[in-house]
């Protein structure tokens, strides 16, 4: 093709975009809206499946039999999100297999929330609670974004996140109308869980370079720092209403913005956790990679029955 | 009367506590995404089971006894599910083969128990059993893509299967709660469950390439509370939060 074809389609297609379109896998699309799709629809999957450790962690110890089931739901959700990404991701023209691949050398990152430990029950319900409350506010966006079948996967997963958001509130509520060592419980996990939860909505505006470029295709609606204080501001009173106080003294309303003033982000620690030395990151990575790694011969074992029976198949068919 | 029920009913749903609590020992480390969903999915559906069957037990117990306190407060002596299902998650050819030995049975038990004179229990059969199909069709088929699948997972799958030969007898063993039950009209006779159940694993077994193990020598006590050791490990953490924080509300 030459130049001036490419720079037709280009035009083409920026303006398919602008239009609201949805841009579909067999459509013409720039290499590197393809690159940056499978970036972020790959990282989006690998959080989903590493985010099921901290909470999968919990399964065996919930409290009763009813928060149990509601966990094991919670988390084949998780499951299931890791799925359709992952297909969304293949009809970009990736393996499933290359971007485990990518998981596990490190090369591929996932949502550095989940470089926490889970400690006690109480982080299940702030988990659900900031975790999938600050995940819907960044997807809620992407639902109309304009790669079709991420938008599509976006729609069905937001419904269920909203879902484990309140489930997670609603653990809080009930450890806050608890015993005193429940509210300690609910306050502590709280105090660990606020600001990595807030770190979720990535760096600074003034300090994220592809913002510009991820707006333009709609990728993103709103700057990282909008996010973050849409999370803000929503939080706070909810965790007035069960008598939990933020960990954050600088917290102020700002009646001039309507919305919450607040500290300082410790970005050093964001880094840090990014660059793959938070408090669990090892662990998540051993364990996705154990798992993975210790199933060879299990998908070894599928694949060469597989071929056998479609061996037998036509073998009956001649 | 009553207190057969109840401890007929502990019988029944011990099987599912004990076995949905392996299962979701696993979530976020099997072998592939699909079975990691699949995995959660089949404890998710014996914890449900297990709540009907304790729900209606503490109904009958008729004191102030909820579910949480007969699945999390007994002690070791005092659960009765069969030692199969209490076996460790030693790898994906020994969760595969204690899934499928007991679902075969659970299938079967379910069938009967449908039947059952007992309104609420034939309730929970009828429910569950549509569940456990899907277990016993899940766990059948990875019996055979492993046996038949390649030379390690041959030698993998029969040797766990080998290994847990010796629990499936007890399965059909009645205790004394069995025998008023299938007296009443509300229990299953699993006496009469034994045969079908051979031949019916070893048909899937002969499909997939493995031989029926021929050793006579079993095991049993757990319907009596006499468990393995792997039990005492697997209580400590269904029970940690009642134990540490007791008679509190989650
Ligand atoms: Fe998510
Ligand atoms: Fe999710
Ligand atoms: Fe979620």
């Amino acid at each position: 093709m030459s130049e001036e074809q490419i720079k037709n389609l280009e035009e083409q297609f920026e303006a398919r975009i602008v239009r609201d379109d949805k841009i579909e896998p067999k459509d013409w699309m720039p290499e590197k809206y393809r690159q940056t799709h499978i970036r972020q629809i790959s990282q989006h999957a690998h959080s989903e499946i590493v985010g099921m450790l901290p909470e999968g962690n919990w399964i065996t110890r919930a409290p009763s039999l009813r928060r149990k089931v509601a966990l094991l739901a919670k988390v084949q959700d998780e499951g299931g999100h890791g799925l359709y990404l992952y297909s969304a991701a293949e009809t970009l023209g990736i393996s499933r297999d290359e971007m485990f691949e990518q998981l596990h050398s490190g090369k591929a990152k996932y949502s550095s929330i989940f470089n926490y430990p889970a400690l006690t029950w109480a982080d299940m319900g702030a988990i659900g609670w900031l975790v999938d409350g600050a995940a819907i506010i960044n997807q809620v966006a992407l639902c109309g974004t304009s790669y079709g079948p991420y938008a599509r996967a976006m729609v069905r997963i937001c419904k269920e996140e909203s879902f484990h958001q309140r489930q997670g509130y609603e653990i809080m509520l009930k450890l806050s109308e608890g015993a005193q060592e429940q509210k300690d419980m609910a306050q502590d996990a709280l105090n660990r869980f606020w600001w990595p939860s807030l770190m979720m909505f990535g760096p600074k505006d003034d300090e994220s370079p592809h913002t510009a470029q991820s707006m333009k295709w709609k990728l993103k609606r709103k700057t990282n720092d909008d996010l973050r204080q849409q999370f803000i501001d929503q939080t706070v009173p909810q965790a007035e209403l069960i008598g939990l106080t933020i960990p954050d003294p600088d917290l102020k309303w700002n009646e001039e913005k309507k919305g919450y003033d607040f500290g300082p982000i410790d970005w050093d620690e964001f880094w840090q956790v990014v660059k793959g030395h938070g408090p669990c990151n090892k662990e998540r990575m051993k364990a996705r990679v154990n798992a993975w790694e210790e199933g060879t011969w299990v998908r070894d074992a599928a694949m060469s029955y597989a071929e056998k029976q479609q061996k037998r198949k036509e073998k009956q068919a001649v | 009367m009553k207190e057969q029920l109840y401890k007929y009913i502990l019988g029944i749903a011990d099987n599912s506590l004990i076995l949905g609590q392996r299962m979701g020992e696993l979530c976020g480390h099997g072998p592939s995404l699909e079975t990691d969903i699949a995995c959660t999915n089949i404890s998710l559906d014996l914890f449900g089971q297990v709540r009907s069957y304790y729900q209606y037990a503490a109904k009958i117990a008729g004191d102030n006894r909820t579910e949480d306190d007969i699945a999390m407060l007994r002690k070791e002596r005092e659960y009765v599910n069969v030692l199969l299902v209490e076996q460790p998650n030693t790898d994906f050819a020994y969760i595969m083969a204690r899934h499928f030995l007991f679902d075969m049975y659970h299938y079967m038990f379910l069938q009967e128990l449908q039947k059952s004179q007992d309104l609420t229990l034939s309730a929970i059969a009828t429910k569950s059993i549509k569940e456990v199909s899907y277990h016993l069709r899940f766990s059948s088929d990875w019996i055979k893509r492993l046996g038949d699948g390649t030379e390690e997972s041959h030698s993998r799958i029969k040797n766990s299967i080998d290994d847990l030969w010796t629990y499936t007898d007890e399965l059909f063993h009645l205790t004394d709660a069995d025998k008023v039950m299938v007296n009443e009209g509300v229990g299953v006779d699993v006496t009469k469950l034994k045969d079908t159940y051979y031949t019916k694993v070893s048909e899937i077994l002969q499909e997939a390439t493995l031989e029926v193990p021929e050793s006579k020598y079993f095991q049993k006590g757990g319907k009596q509370g006499i468990h393995t050791e792997h039990l005492g490990y697997l209580l400590a953490e269904l029970q940690y939060m009642q134990r540490a924080y007791p008679n509190m509300e989650w």
